[in-house]
C-alpha cells in the first residue's frame, strides 16, 4: 500500500529516540498518522510543525498498518506565523480541532480546503479573527453539527432572528425567543451579514457559540473535551478585548 | 550467558539515549574490560553526582550548591533573566560564553498533545523572581517551534500583566529567528528562510 498526497502537519509526537508519529490532515486521504523515521531529529523537527504543508509519500504493507511517511516541506506556514502571537494560537487550536475531532482515514477535501484557507488568512488577513469564527461554523457544518440559521426554529418567520437554541442550533426570532433568552445564545450579527468587522462581543458570543456545538461534538464521538489549545486561543482573545 | 550482575549493567545502560541493548553490551564490555581506569571512576563519579547534584532553588539549573554557580556569581547582571526550556539549553548558551546574565530553566514546552499545561512548568517562579524588582529584562529563549513560541507568548502575556500591576518597565526579548553563522541560503530550509525574511532589519 502507498500514495502521494499533499497534506497540513496537525501534530507530531516524539516516538523513542528521534522518530515522530505524524499526523496530517491530507487533500485526498483525509487525517491520516504514519511514522517519520528521524522526525523529531534535528534537521526534521522544522518540517513537521504543526501547519506546514508537505508533500507525503505514505508505505505501509497493510492498509490498516500505521505506515510510514516520508515528507518534503511544501510551505512553511509555522514559521510564518510564529513569532504572532494570537495568529500562532489559532492555528494550534484550528489544528487540535481537527485532529481531535474529524474520523481517522476519511477523506474530507472540503476540510483540507478551508484548513489551507484559513491559514492563508492568517498570515496575509489583518483581520482574521471573524473568519477563524466563521471557520469554525464551516467544520461544524462539514461535521453534520451545522446551525441552521434559515428561519426560526420555532415559528418558521426568516424576519428578526436574533437568538440561537442551544439544543437545536437553529436561529430563534425575538418574538418567540425572548421569553427564553436566558437560556439562548445571542446570534452575532456577522454570522448572518459577513460583516468584515464585527464588534469584539460578536466575536466572543461567536466562539461560545461554536465551542458549544463543537464540545457536543468532541462528546458524541467519545473525543473527551475540547483541546486545551482551543481553550487557551479563546482566553487570549477575551484578553484581546479587555486590553 | 553472563551473570545476572552484568545483565543489570547492560539493561541500564541501554535504558540511556543512543544506546540500545547492542551498543550497551559494547560499553558494558568496554567497562568491564577497563575496571581500574574507567569502571571504578565512573561508578564514583556517578555516586557523587546523585549524592550531591541538586536543583537551584532560583532557576532551575543542576548543580552540586543551591543556589548554583550561576546564581551565586556577584560578577552576572541580575537585572537580565534568559529563559530556557531545559538545562541543556542552559549549557548551550553557557558555551556560547556570550550571556552574563542569569537563566531561568522552565522545564519544558506547553504543550496540548503531551496533556502539558502551564501548571506543570517552573513559570510561576519565574514571575515571583520578576515581581521582586530586581528583573529588567526577560530573553524568550525557548526553541523554534510551535510548542517553544506558544509557551513564549504564553509567558510573555503572564510578565505583561505583572509589569502593569507593578507599573514596572520590564523589557520583553526573544531570540532572533534566521540564518545561522556560516550558512549558505542555498542550503538552508525553507520555515528558517522564511523566517528571516519575515525578521530582517536595516543595515
Amino acid at each position: 500500500m502507498n500514495w502521494t498526497d499533499e497534506g497540513i502537519v496537525l501534530s507530531a509526537r516524539k516516538h523513542g529516540e528521534s522518530a515522530a508519529i505524524v499526523t496530517l490532515l491530507t487533500r485526498e486521504n483525509g487525517r491520516h498518522s504514519g511514522l517519520v523515521r528521524g522526525g523529531y531529529g534535528s534537521r526534521a523537527r522544522g518540517i513537521y510543525q504543526t501547519g506546514n504543508l508537505v508533500s507525503a509519500h505514505w508505505r505501509a504493507r497493510l492498509s490498516e498498518h500505521l505506515g510510514t511517511y516520508s515528507c518534503e516541506l511544501l510551505q512553511p506556514n509555522a514559521a510564518m506565523l510564529m513569532s504572532e502571537r494570537l495568529p500562532l494560537l489559532a492555528l494550534t487550536s484550528a489544528a487540535a480541532l481537527v485532529e481531535r475531532l474529524l474520523p481517522e482515514r476519511e477523506p474530507h477535501p472540503d476540510t483540507f480546503a478551508s484548513l489551507s484557507a484559513l491559514i492563508e488568512i492568517l498570515e496575509a488577513d489583518e483581520n482574521w479573527l471573524p473568519r477563524y469564527v466563521e471557520w469554525e461554523l464551516g467544520l461544524l457544518n462539514q461535521l453534520g453539527y451545522g446551525l441552521d440559521l434559515t428561519e426560526c426554529a420555532a415559528t418558521g418567520s426568516t424576519d428578526d432572528l436574533v437568538f440561537v437554541s442551544p439544543r437545536t442550533g437553529c436561529a430563534v426570532s425575538a418574538g418567540a425567543g425572548t421569553p427564553y433568552q436566558e437560556k439562548l445564545f445571542d446570534l452575532p450579527t456577522f454570522f448572518m451579514t459577513s460583516d468584515p468587522a464585527p464588534m469584539s462581543e460578536d466575536i466572543d458570543m461567536g466562539l461560545r457559540i461554536t465551542g458549544h456545538f463543537l464540545a457536543r461534538c468532541a462528546k458524541d464521538a467519545d473525543a473527551g473535551d475540547l483541546p486545551t489549545s482551543r481553550a487557551r486561543f479563546v482566553d487570549r482573545v477575551a484578553r484581546g478585548a479587555r486590553d | 550467558m553472563s551473570s545476572p550482575e552484568i545483565e543489570r549493567l547492560i539493561q541500564m545502560l541501554a535504558k540511556l539515549p543512543g544506546l540500545g541493548p547492542r551498543s550497551a553490551r559494547r560499553a558494558a564490555l568496554h567497562l568491564i574490560k577497563r575496571r581500574n581506569s574507567l569502571l571504578d571512576p565512573l561508578a564514583s563519579a556517578m555516586a557523587q553526582a546523585a549524592q550531591s547534584v541538586t536543583i537551584c532553588g532560583i532557576c532551575g539549573n543542576l548543580d552540586a550548591a543551591d543556589p548554583c554557580g550561576v546564581c551565586a556569581d556577584d560578577r552576572r547582571d541580575r537585572g537580565q533573566v534568559c529563559v530556557v526550556e531545559d538545562v541543556a539549553d542552559l549549557w548551550a548558551l553557557e558555551r556560547a560564553a556570550s550571556f552574563k546574565g542569569t537563566y531561568h530553566v522552565i522545564g519544558g514546552t506547553l504543550s496540548a498533545l503531551d496533556g502539558r499545561g502551564p501548571e506543570d512548568l517552573n513559570i510561576a517562579s519565574l514571575l515571583t523572581r520578576v515581581a521582586t524588582g530586581e528583573v529588567t529584562e526577560v530573553i524568550l529563549a525557548t526553541s523554534a517551534t510551535v510548542d517553544g513560541q506558544t509557551t513564549a507568548h504564553y509567558i510573555s502575556d503572564r510578565l505583561e500583566d505583572l509589569s502593569d500591576e507593578k507599573g514596572a518597565g520590564l523589557s520583553i526579548t526573544r531570540l532572533a529567528h534566521g540564518v545561522p553563522v556560516g550558512g549558505e541560503l542555498d542550503y538552508l530550509d525553507d520555515g528558517t528562510l522564511s523566517a528571516a525574511l519575515k525578521a530582517r532589519r536595516p543595515v
